[in-house]
């Protein structure tokens, strides 16, 4: 009787005549799928398509193919719910997997298209006019009053209440990713990249390395329900606090990192002993209402001398009225994470089925924020599958002030989407803590690739609003006349805001 | 005295003016009757780095955050009244006492120093608490000590001296957790349900008998052993001490030890995809 009704789902072909016996692929493979005896040999069932193997072979012999077994054909059951049903029969255990919604919903940000200029209304040369990228990351006052700088021009007055309010020079930051679910590493060239870029990394809620001290103009500060790593010392090293309430990959379910992954670094960190598990559940034990959420801001506030503090939270129905209710508890940003967001480690079940898409949970907070008159008291930072500028763009027009991006990081450091990040093997030295895989990512070119990603982005950026005809990002903001919906049923268009193409 | 204008929030019938204060050598002492929570702490911050270790509040009532955020290790806060919510969250080193009731929150994510508190206390005290001590003489309400953890030297202590109410040392992941039950209520249970669910790190002793309904499952009951009393003797003669207690009487009974199977209770839950 076999062991396992799974079969493996890669099939690693290594083609003999150009193989150089170096070994190399046995060294690279973090999931450790290859045995070495004269030769290399793969067991294809611990393969994950990670592809470090085939980048690091220097005979480029390796291939990595879908083992596609003819199963018999069923449309109700697919091959893979089949596998599921198998995977669960043998472990009993919930499913956890790794990274963002791999199923194929309806991209809403692929439906929704920019328009441009023309004769009437010219568009921009961003090559040769000034084009303003830079925005604000904070609460604004309902008004601001200037006063004549004695040089001819003008300046807003002191204590107009926009202090503490934090530059970004680009409308885009990192996307929280805890040190503990990454790899110091990994937060390293985060941090120096976003220092390089006058922008924001943020820590997630597995707290500060003290390497990453010198950088705390360029960090926010995450503070969940597990607390770890919550110090006053690390909340006045930050440039901004957020309260972490919801994720967008997993709404409703909280942090879960397992004993086994806490070694002495992390632990330190996390402010918790070595190998037992690190639990942050959903629910903020002390928030059950709006009142607490007040509470927990204004008390964050206090210990970090009025610092500005922000609510993360997932896309879900009815998140107008949440936005409003954190905007009304004295929030300085809404962090809005979407349905396609990405994870260390969730529940396949919930990844996949809970929540809604981020384009919809931008417009209806957007709108429902200027209706009630209380749009200016907070920024509102979108992530959730932001996969290019073009998506950042569309955002931005959709009401979002700064966009937020963690999986396009991951990728810019050497991610291939294997989806193995909660195993914590990946080859790649990301999301591990083997001192063997993470020392294979060089902060300083980790660096200089997510710098060269945000520039391209931000070029990218400047192009769009030219073409719309406007130099300032914060004129597209919530702009959303500029935007056309092609496949797109009316209700959607009323919901998000947009026209049907063609209107 | 200076008028100054809050920069947001609500002012919830408080004046914003600036507490009466007095200097005494080291002493200050505020009279913070009707005055703004933020101005209160900013004052009391104003005063500790001003120089001065000791501040006295008298006519507390219902200011917030009390000691938040406050750091250095010879500072001390007596509090006359009732003091508002998360009082000492996030505080590092001073010492409060309350001549009072205190509310909920109190010692939320506290990194070191001690609370004293000589009256009851709301829900949610010690939230995440990872050193510290925070001593209270009556009884407490809901989720108590839920999330205290501990790390290397630091070791937070939370001992409540009446009866306490559900969750009481839920998600618990380190220190010391004591509940003695010396309440004027006789009426009421010694402690709720859901004792030290999802616990994995740290002990919990009860001064008395606990059902195993009421325990959540992640935890052993076992009644404490002298080796154990040897351990909690010194926190509850400090305790005593400092509320003024006969340490004999509190030893009278037995008590009842809690503590974690498992330092991975969920270690089991899940397979990979």
């Amino acid at each position: 009787m076999p062991t396992s009704l799974i079969q493996p789902e890669f099939r690693v072909e290594i083609d003999y005549n150009k193989c150089h016996k170096c070994g190399r692929c046995v060294q690279q493979c973090g999931w450790g799928v290859y045995s070495f005896n004269e030769r290399p040999y793969p067991d294809d069932s611990k393969c994950r398509a990670c592809h470090r193997c085939v980048t690091y072979c220097p005979a480029h012999c390796i291939t990595i193919k879908k083992n596609d077994l003819a199963l018999r054909d069923n449309a109700n059951w697919s091959p893979e719910l089949r596998k599921n049903v198998w995977r669960q029969a043998e472990s009993g255990g919930v499913m956890l997997t790794g990274m963002g919604n791999d199923k194929p919903y309806l991209k809403i940000f692929d439906h929704l298209v920019l328009d441009a200029c023309q004769v009437t209304n010219p568009s921009i040369d961003p090559l040769r006019e000034p084009m303003e990228l830079r925005t604000y990351l904070g609460r604004k006052p309902d008004s601001v009053e200037v006063e004549a700088n004695g040089e001819g021009g003008y300046r807003l007055k002191p204590g107009s209440g926009v202090e503490n309010n934090v530059k970004l020079d680009t409308p885009l930051i990192f996307a929280p990713m805890s040190y503990g679910s990454v790899s110091l590493n990994v937060h390293k060239s985060l941090a120096m990249a976003a220092e390089r870029l006058g922008i924001l990394m943020n820590t997630g809620e597995g707290g500060l390395h003290a390497d990453l001290y010198p950088y705390g103009n360029n960090v926010i500060v995450q503070v969940a329900s597990g607390r770890f790593g919550v110090s006053p010392e690390y909340l006045n090293r930050g440039a901004a606090i957020e309260i972490k309430i919801g994720q967008g990959a997993k709404p409703g379910i909280g942090g879960h990192l397992p004993g086994e992954k806490i070694n002495k670094e992390v632990s330190t960190t996390r402010m918790i002993p070595q190998g037992t598990d690190a639990i942050s559940p959903a629910p903020h034990h002390d928030i059950y209402s709006i009142e607490d959420l007040r509470q927990l801001i204004y008390s964050l506030k206090e210990a970090s001398g009025y610092k500005p503090v922000g609510v993360k939270i997932a896309a879900v129905h009815n998140v107008g009225a949440i936005a409003s209710g954190v905007v009304r508890a004295g929030a300085d940003y809404v962090y809005l994470d979407g349905f396609t967001g990405g994870t260390g480690a969730a529940p396949a079940i919930i990844r996949d089925h809970v929540g809604i898409p981020i384009e919809i949970a931008i417009a209806v907070v957007d709108q429902r924020l200027r209706e009630e008159g209380i749009r200016n008291q907070a920024s509102i930072i979108a992530a959730g599958s932001i996969r290019s500028s073009a998506d950042m763009a569309k955002a931005i027009a959709l009401g979002a002030d700064v966009v937020a991006i963690g999986s396009a990081t991951l990728m810019a450091l050497g991610c291939h989407l294997c989806q193995g990040c909660h195993t914590g093997c990946c080859s790649w030295g990301l999301t591990t803590q083997k001192p063997e895989l993470t020392r294979r990512l060089d902060p300083e070119w980790g660096a200089e690739r997510l710098t060269n990603l945000v520039h391209a982005w931000s070029h990218e950026l400047q192009e769009i609003l030219g073409a719309l005809g406007v130099n300032a990002v914060e004129s597209l903001r919530g702009s959303r006349e500029r935007l056309r919906a092609v496949g797109l049923d009316k209700q959607t268009c009323d919901i998000l805001g947009v026209k049907p193409a063609g209107l | 005295m200076t008028v100054t204008k809050p920069t947001g929030g609500p002012v919830e019938g408080y004046a914003c003016v600036e507490p009466a204060t007095v200097r005494e050598g080291d002493t200050v002492t505020m009279d913070v009757k009707g005055v703004y929570y933020r101005q209160v702490n900013a004052a009391v911050r104003a005063a500790f780095a001003d120089g001065a270790t000791k501040v006295v509040l008298n006519n507390v009532n219902g200011q917030r955050y009390i000691g938040t955020g406050v750091r250095g290790k010879n500072l001390s806060i007596e509090v006359h009244g009732t003091p508002g919510q998360d009082m000492a969250m996030l505080m590092d080193g001073p010492t409060i006492e309350v001549f009072g009731n205190a509310q909920d929150g109190v010692g939320n994510t506290m990194n070191a120093g001690k609370v004293v508190i000589h009256g009851d206390a709301g829900d949610v005290l010690g939230y995440g608490m990872r050193g510290g001590k925070l001593f209270i003489k009556g009884d407490v309400g809901y989720r108590v000590g839920i999330h205290m953890k501990a790390f290397e030297e630091l070791r937070p202590i939370v001992v409540c001296g009446g009866k306490a109410r559900d969750f009481f040392g839920e998600y618990m992941a380190g220190g010391l957790l004591v509940l003695l039950g010396m309440s004027k209520d006789a009426e009421r249970p010694l402690v709720g349900g859901y004792l030290g669910t999802g616990m994995h790190g740290g002990t919990i002793y009860v001064r008395g008998e606990v059902e195993s309904w009421q325990c959540g499952n992640e935890v052993g009951v076992t009644a404490a052993t002298e080796t154990d009393l040897a351990e909690l003797s010194p926190v509850l003669a400090e305790y005593c001490a400092d509320l003024g207690m006969d340490l004999k009487e509190v030893l009278s009974k037995p008590f009842t030890k809690l503590a974690p199977l498992s330092h991975r209770p969920y270690g089991k839950l899940y397979t990979n995809l």
